[in-house]
């Protein structure tokens, strides 16, 4: 903490830049009327809820940009700890979270923001008549997972294996938008994929529930970087994550509650 | 071709189009040199004889030079005709030739999806009537990678008919040669050197390909996943791996290349 607090006390002390005012400008001290351009690395199954809290935000706050950086959680923490220009990190799962922190500081504790579950998709009226986890052991059937170094990819796996499913795959997908393309466009029979995903699919795929017993639920961490050049833009985007407002967004796109 | 080699003068060259060449080759070693400082050698040994280096290792090569024998197959021909016959569409067919080396791989696996996809244009009709489904085989591995190396080897073909000297050709049918016996005893010999330099290139890119790969036939060890594939799997949670599988395929096509290019060059 000690390395971004004094820059930031330094700032506060100085009586040009209102540091306590509601709407900070750039916290870099920049020119006045010049953007905070705030990174922000979301998991890829944030791509929607995201986009829509970007916009409702970057309405109420024109002082500062968003700009997203979406990806699989593992790619986005191999960016981080690359040195990636990286200001606020919202990981799918605890492990991306815990492997960034455990090199890289971050300005406290991540926060989780959202919860979601894991859901079967398949192709629009269920061609091959998938009907449970049962069904990914079966070899005349194309199926596929996100490999296993991805939140969706490790949790499907874990799920199938507690379930006793020797699973028979035919292709682990770099991430989960990659899955779901190739389930909508009916090249595979099912896939395992977030509830959300399936969700903003919509039409493209039906879904077959995971009773709630076998299913599993992850949660989302939310942390800003210490090495961040805006440490008070970064922190109202997450505070807004946080708020009713940015849980209604995630609600709305399928997420649970933390 | 008895002609081996002609007299040259040393070639002599400004300082400043010497220093502009280094700086060009400096481009290309640096990031080599990159991965030779990452390269963990100690564990390297280790690295390279897991199964998943074996499979990638195996599917690679089996792909590269299954798509590089399609592509000169049918790629020789092409070039010929798009070199040598004026047809309706000519353009067209040459542009579309050329589409994958302007599209993003990634688009191409897509396209080819669309053709050639369980419920594609032609792939669906194929999987009812024969079962066969090319996605998420190693066929569909093929394929992609035939699609994205095959151009190289069509564009140096028929570059190297046009700037051939088409009188050895016809002086060969004046004496009674048919066309077959042209082809083979006077136009193949006299574009050897490109068509290997072609053959050689469509190789080289069909040992890299990615993109096309991943998005037409997926990923999965021992099937489909090829050495690219490999390294970005493993970059995220296996650095070391991931450079150890650079490395080697680094090394498998500097041999591939440098020795047929010696070859060539001291053949010609």
């Amino acid at each position: 903490m000690s390395s971004s607090f004094l820059p930031r006390l330094a700032l506060c002390l100085s009586p040009l830049v209102a540091c306590c005012a509601d709407e900070p400008a750039d916290d870099d001290g920049g020119a006045p009327g010049s953007k905070a351009e705030v990174v922000v690395s979301a998991a890829a199954s944030l791509t929607d809820a995201f986009a829509e809290i970007q916009a409702v935000f970057e309405a109420s706050h024109p002082d500062i940009e968003i700009i997203l950086n979406l990806a699989g959680s593992a790619t986005l923490s191999a960016q981080i700890l690359e040195g990636a220009p990286v200001d606020v990190f919202a990981s799918a799962d605890a492990a991306n979270m815990e492997l960034v922190a455990s090199t890289e500081e971050l300005m406290g504790e991540p926060r989780l923001f959202a919860g979601n579950a894991l859901k079967i998709v398949v192709p629009p009226r269920n061609p091959a008549a998938v009907r449970g986890l049962g069904d990914f052991a079966r070899e005349d059937l194309l199926l596929g997972l996100c490999r296993r170094e991805v939140p969706c990819g490790r949790l499907a796996r874990e799920v199938l294996a507690r379930e006793g499913v020797s699973v028979s795959i035919d292709t682990a997908e770099p991430d989960v938008r990659a899955l779901l393309t190739k389930v909508a466009s009916g090249e595979l029979d099912a896939a395992i994929t977030y509830a959300t995903d399936a969700f903003a699919a919509g039409e493209d795929v039906d879904a077959v529930d995971i009773p709630a017993e076998e299913n599993v639920v992850t949660r989302y961490p939310i942390a800003v970087l210490a090495r961040t050049r805006h440490p008070t833009s970064a922190r109202t985007f997450v505070d807004f994550v946080l708020s009713p407002r940015g849980e209604e967004i995630l609600e709305r796109n399928g997420f649970l509650a933390p | 071709m008895r002609t081996r080699s002609r007299i040259h003068r040393p070639a002599s060259a400004p300082r400043f189009w010497i220093v502009l060449a280094a700086a060009g080759a400096l481009f290309f070693l640096l990031p080599l040199l990159g991965l030779l400082t990452r390269t963990p050698w100690a564990a390297l040994p280790t690295l390279l004889v897991s199964d998943v280096v074996g499979d990638a290792l195996r599917l690679s090569l089996f792909a590269s030079v299954s798509a590089t024998a399609i592509a000169s197959v049918l790629g020789l021909p092409l070039g010929w005709m798009l070199a040598r016959v004026e047809f309706p569409g000519r353009g067209l067919v040459r542009g579309a030739v050329t589409l994958p080396l302007i599209l993003p791989p990634v688009v191409g696996g897509a396209v080819l999806l669309f053709a050639l996809g369980r419920r594609g244009l032609i792939g669906g009709p194929l999987a009812e009537v024969t079962g066969l489904v090319l996605p998420f085989s190693i066929w569909g591995v093929v394929i992609a990678t035939t699609f994205v190396s095959m151009p190289f080897l069509v564009i140096t073909v028929e570059g190297a008919l046009r700037a051939m000297d088409r009188r050895y050709e016809d002086a060969a049918a004046t004496l009674g040669a048919g066309p077959w016996t042209v082809m083979r005893r006077v136009t193949l010999p006299l574009i050897a050197p490109s068509l290997l330099s072609g053959v050689v290139l469509t190789w080289a890119r069909a040992f890299g390909e990615f993109g096309a790969t991943i998005t037409f036939a997926g990923n999965l060890q021992g099937r489909t996943q090829t050495l690219p594939l490999a390294v970005y799997v493993a970059l995220e949670r296996e650095r070391d791996a991931a450079v150890a599988i650079s490395l080697l395929m680094v090394v498998v096509s500097l041999v591939v290349l440098v020795l047929l290019r010696d070859r060539w060059w001291r053949a010609s």
